[in-house]
């Protein structure tokens, strides 16, 4: 068996993943830590739909921004997939999906301010990265034989817009219409850093401990995205698009000497600004580098791993919970309730909630982390095992599960795996904000002291870092021979 | 072509975007740094905006922020013309915006105090200074208000680094930042953290309105005095809303005597205030190297 890449590549993630164990800083600090859980999920179950005035303007905002920024997102990104070929191109997309779409809105916040502009461009600008990648590998894939039945002398726009668009069109679509799932998700966390949309609300309902008021939130939240087939009409999406940057609300106006200010002044390193010299530049440098840079990669890097690993194993754990092999049709229905919830979720607002009620440590995050990414590569393998066709007198119960059905989904399992390791990872460092040792921490911590060019330092390095790991990820890919799929 | 068209459309709509959704552009706008729980800042600003409209003729609207860093880049980038700003951030806001003034503050913040507050769990009795705590105090965990706070991180983190002559974080064996004053009581309250600091205002009211379960959490030091809280406003907002108009709301801010609301901040008044009485607060920043 260990004769298996497969195999020795996950028994190496394994154990680096343990040996992080004990360097992490893995505790339960709160007194009441299961009281303080009952609580909270007595308050989802009695929810109070009433709270704020303002939830269902929220809910309102939170659609809007997911839509405008999206609908950005994708056409820029289509523009761009068009020119992915080009190496400079593939590493501009690179580098604005590498950042996060809360450091994009704390970025903007500094010159935008509360404008929703600000929103808007958080979702667009990493989605456009991520649109640029996936579009281009979707045209890439495209049967070429309908190209060249073509007729000489037909022009290259309408070779592509005939042979080549129809073929992708249905990929393209479904993968569109899973990132407005994603982006109603990133929207939502937006309101953390204090745009007008669901985040906002719940971040106030829960660190004052208002827990039915942030379980209707969520409720609403959750009704929201598993309704999206019913009004997420294609028809209606033309009406949509164009009603909501109408419903973005009223921020405050933009001065746009800020924007200038920011560019020219604030990131500019300040020895660079104070026009100190060369030893001055470095040492100032080599300050955020060493208190602040290399502790955080550090634990972003461990946090990473340990929450890589857990997902997986969760993932496997999850899968038979709506896979045809297992169960009946009751055990399946609420194993998919469980899977939609825990996939709905963002991992933002998980380990915000795990945070509150378990106390600061990398537990929270690791369990956000794992809850989060193995409710979606669960729900994925899971469907996957309902296409396999067993023997009739193939076994049951464990021995299927083992024997039969693991080794058969194991090699799809660790593609997804790989696949989310950078997206893992970008989380991981965000989460930092929610006061866990993270990249993100370091960052939250540079602008609360209004030191821009630090924050700027270390948005960089995070952004390297993701790309390392994507990298990375698609190396080991690659080695293992595993195919990727871009819907995940 | 298509393609320039498309960069066309897109940047019309981006203006539009812009233009559609500004507010007037003669709004008196201000903020407050979220310090306390949100009902209550809501509740409190959403009673001074009415107040201010009342007195100053201009449509006058209240902003709540998430961060203390958020108030002061609001400030910075003039979409709010006054903030009730703690020491620091005040400190912080000034230098950013040459011509700002800190024109009132509360009665109390004159003379402001941290209370180091700990779980009784851990036996730590009161005393009168810090260093009688040393042993008491080494290896608990720790908890801040937010990153930007004056009484619940600034004054806090001074007196640690004077007293014991070591960062925070070998001090004790875990150190977060609760985020704010109110959180900090029920984190230490609830024993997440076995000892916090805060705002010792914050405390007092919650104390007064029975909101504090003695039993579990008590007062084990008090900080010296200093200069807090304030209201500070943009130079430029006589250019923009009227000669004297810096002036009126310095007044209007100054006879505020409806007992609600004062008790709502809580203060027993406001005072005025100048620039140079936060000088203090600026040294102890750049001590401690939260300023450069």
């Amino acid at each position: 068996m260990f004769a298996y890449p497969t195999v020795r590549a996950s028994l190496i993630f394994l154990a680096v993943a343990l040996l992080g164990l004990l360097v992490a800083d893995i505790a339960i600090t709160t007194a009441n830590p299961w009281q303080d859980l009952g609580r909270f999920f007595l308050g989802v179950a009695t929810p109070n739909f009433f709270s704020t005035e303002g939830l269902l303007t929220a809910l309102l905002r939170t659609v809007a921004f997911a839509f405008v920024g999206v609908t950005l997102g994708s056409i820029c990104g289509f523009l761009l997939a068009l020119v992915y070929r080009f190496l400079p191109v593939r590493i501009f997309c690179a580098f604005i999906r590498a950042i996060h779409e809360l450091f994009w809105a704390l970025i903007f916040l500094q010159f935008f301010g509360f404008h929703p502009l600000t929103g808007v461009l958080a979702i667009a600008i990493p989605y456009a990265g991520i649109f640029a990648k996936v579009y281009s590998e979707i045209l890439e894939e495209a049967d070429p034989e309908p190209g060249r039945l073509l007729p000489p002398g037909t022009s290259s726009i309408a070779a592509f817009l005939y042979a080549r668009i129809p073929d992708c069109w249905v990929q393209m679509r479904t993968y569109t219409a899973y990132r407005l799932e994603c982006g109603l998700r990133s929207s939502a966390i937006l309101g953390f850093v204090g745009l007008p949309t669901l985040g906002f609300y719940l971040e106030s309902s829960f660190s004052q401990g208002l827990y039915s008021d942030a379980g209707a939130m969520l409720i609403l939240f959750y009704v929201l995205i598993a309704t999206m087939p019913l009004w997420l009409r294609p028809k209606l999406l033309p009406l949509y698009i164009l009603a909501a940057p109408f419903f973005l609300g009223d921020g405050l106006p933009i001065v746009w000497g800020n924007v200038e200010r920011f560019f020219t002044q604030d990131i500019i390193p300040s020895p660079i600004r104070d026009g100190e010299g060369l030893a001055a530049i470095w040492a100032w440098l080599s300050d955020v580098m060493v208190t602040e840079a290399l502790p955080g990669i550090w634990n972003t890097v461990v946090l990473t791993q340990i929450a890589l690993v857990a997902t997986g194993i969760l993932s496997l754990l999850a899968f038979p919970l709506i896979s045809n092999h297992f169960g009946g049709p009751v055990r399946r229905t609420s194993g998919h309730v469980l899977l939609v919830i825990a996939r709905s979720t963002p991992e933002y607002i998980l380990a915000y909630i795990l945070l509150q009620l378990w106390g600061p440590s990398m537990l929270p995050a690791v369990v956000a982390l794992a809850l989060h990414n193995g409710g979606i590569i669960g729900h994925l393998i899971g469907r996957q095992t309902n296409t396999i066709h067993l023997r009739p007198d193939a076994p049951v119960g464990f021995f299927r599960y083992s024997w039969e059905l693991v080794p058969r989904i194991y090699r799809s399992f660790l593609a997804f795996l790989f696949y989310r390791w950078e997206i893992i990872m970008r989380e991981t460092a965000i989460l930092g904000i929610l006061g866990i040792y993270t990249l993100g921490f370091y960052v939250d911590s540079a602008i609360q002291n209004i030191q821009f060019d630090r924050a700027m330092v270390l948005i960089l390095i995070t952004a390297l870092l993701n790309i390392g790991v994507d990298a990375l990820g698609r190396f080991i890919r690659r080695k293992l021979a595993l195919q990727t799929m871009p819907t995940c | 072509m298509a393609i320039s068209n498309l960069r066309k459309w897109l940047a019309t709509g981006l203006l539009s975007l812009a233009a559609v959704t500004t507010v007037q552009a003669d709004t008196f706008v201000f903020t407050a740094i979220p310090d306390e729980d949100e009902t209550k800042l809501v509740e409190r600003f959403r009673g001074v905006a009415d107040y201010l409209q009342e007195q100053l003729d201009v449509e006058v609207r209240y902003i709540p922020v998430k961060s203390y860093a958020a108030a002061v880049s609001a400030f910075r980038n003039n979409q709010v013309q006054l903030a009730w700003f703690g020491g620091l951030s005040g400190v912080q806001a000034r230098r950013l915006v040459p011509g700002s003034e800190a024109i009132a503050q509360g009665v109390e913040d004159e003379a402001f105090e941290t209370y180091f507050i700990a779980n009784t769990s851990t036996g730590i009795q009161p005393a009168d200074s810090l260093d009688e705590l040393e042993d008491e105090l080494r290896g608990k965990t720790f908890t801040f208000g937010s990153k930007g706070s004056t009484s619940g991180r600034l004054m806090p983190e001074f007196y640690i680094r004077d007293v014991f002559n070591e960062a925070p974080d070998s001090l004790f064996s875990r150190v977060g930042f609760s985020g704010n004053h109110t959180r900090t009581l029920r984190l230490v309250e609830a024993g997440t953290y076995e000892v916090g600091a805060l705002n010792f205002q914050v405390w007092e009211k919650e104390l007064e309105n029975g909101n504090i379960d003695t039993d579990s959490v008590q007062v084990i030091w008090k900080t010296p005095s200093y200069p807090d809280y304030q209201w500070t406003i943009r130079g430029d907002v006589d250019e923009r809303f009227g000669d004297g108009f810096k002036q009126r709301v310095t007044e209007a801010l100054l006879k505020l005597d409806d007992p609600a609301l004062l008790e709502s901040f809580p203060r027993s008044g406001f005072i005025p205030a100048s620039n140079d009485d936060y000088e203090p607060i600026r040294a102890t920043a750049e001590n401690i190297g939260i300023l450069d």
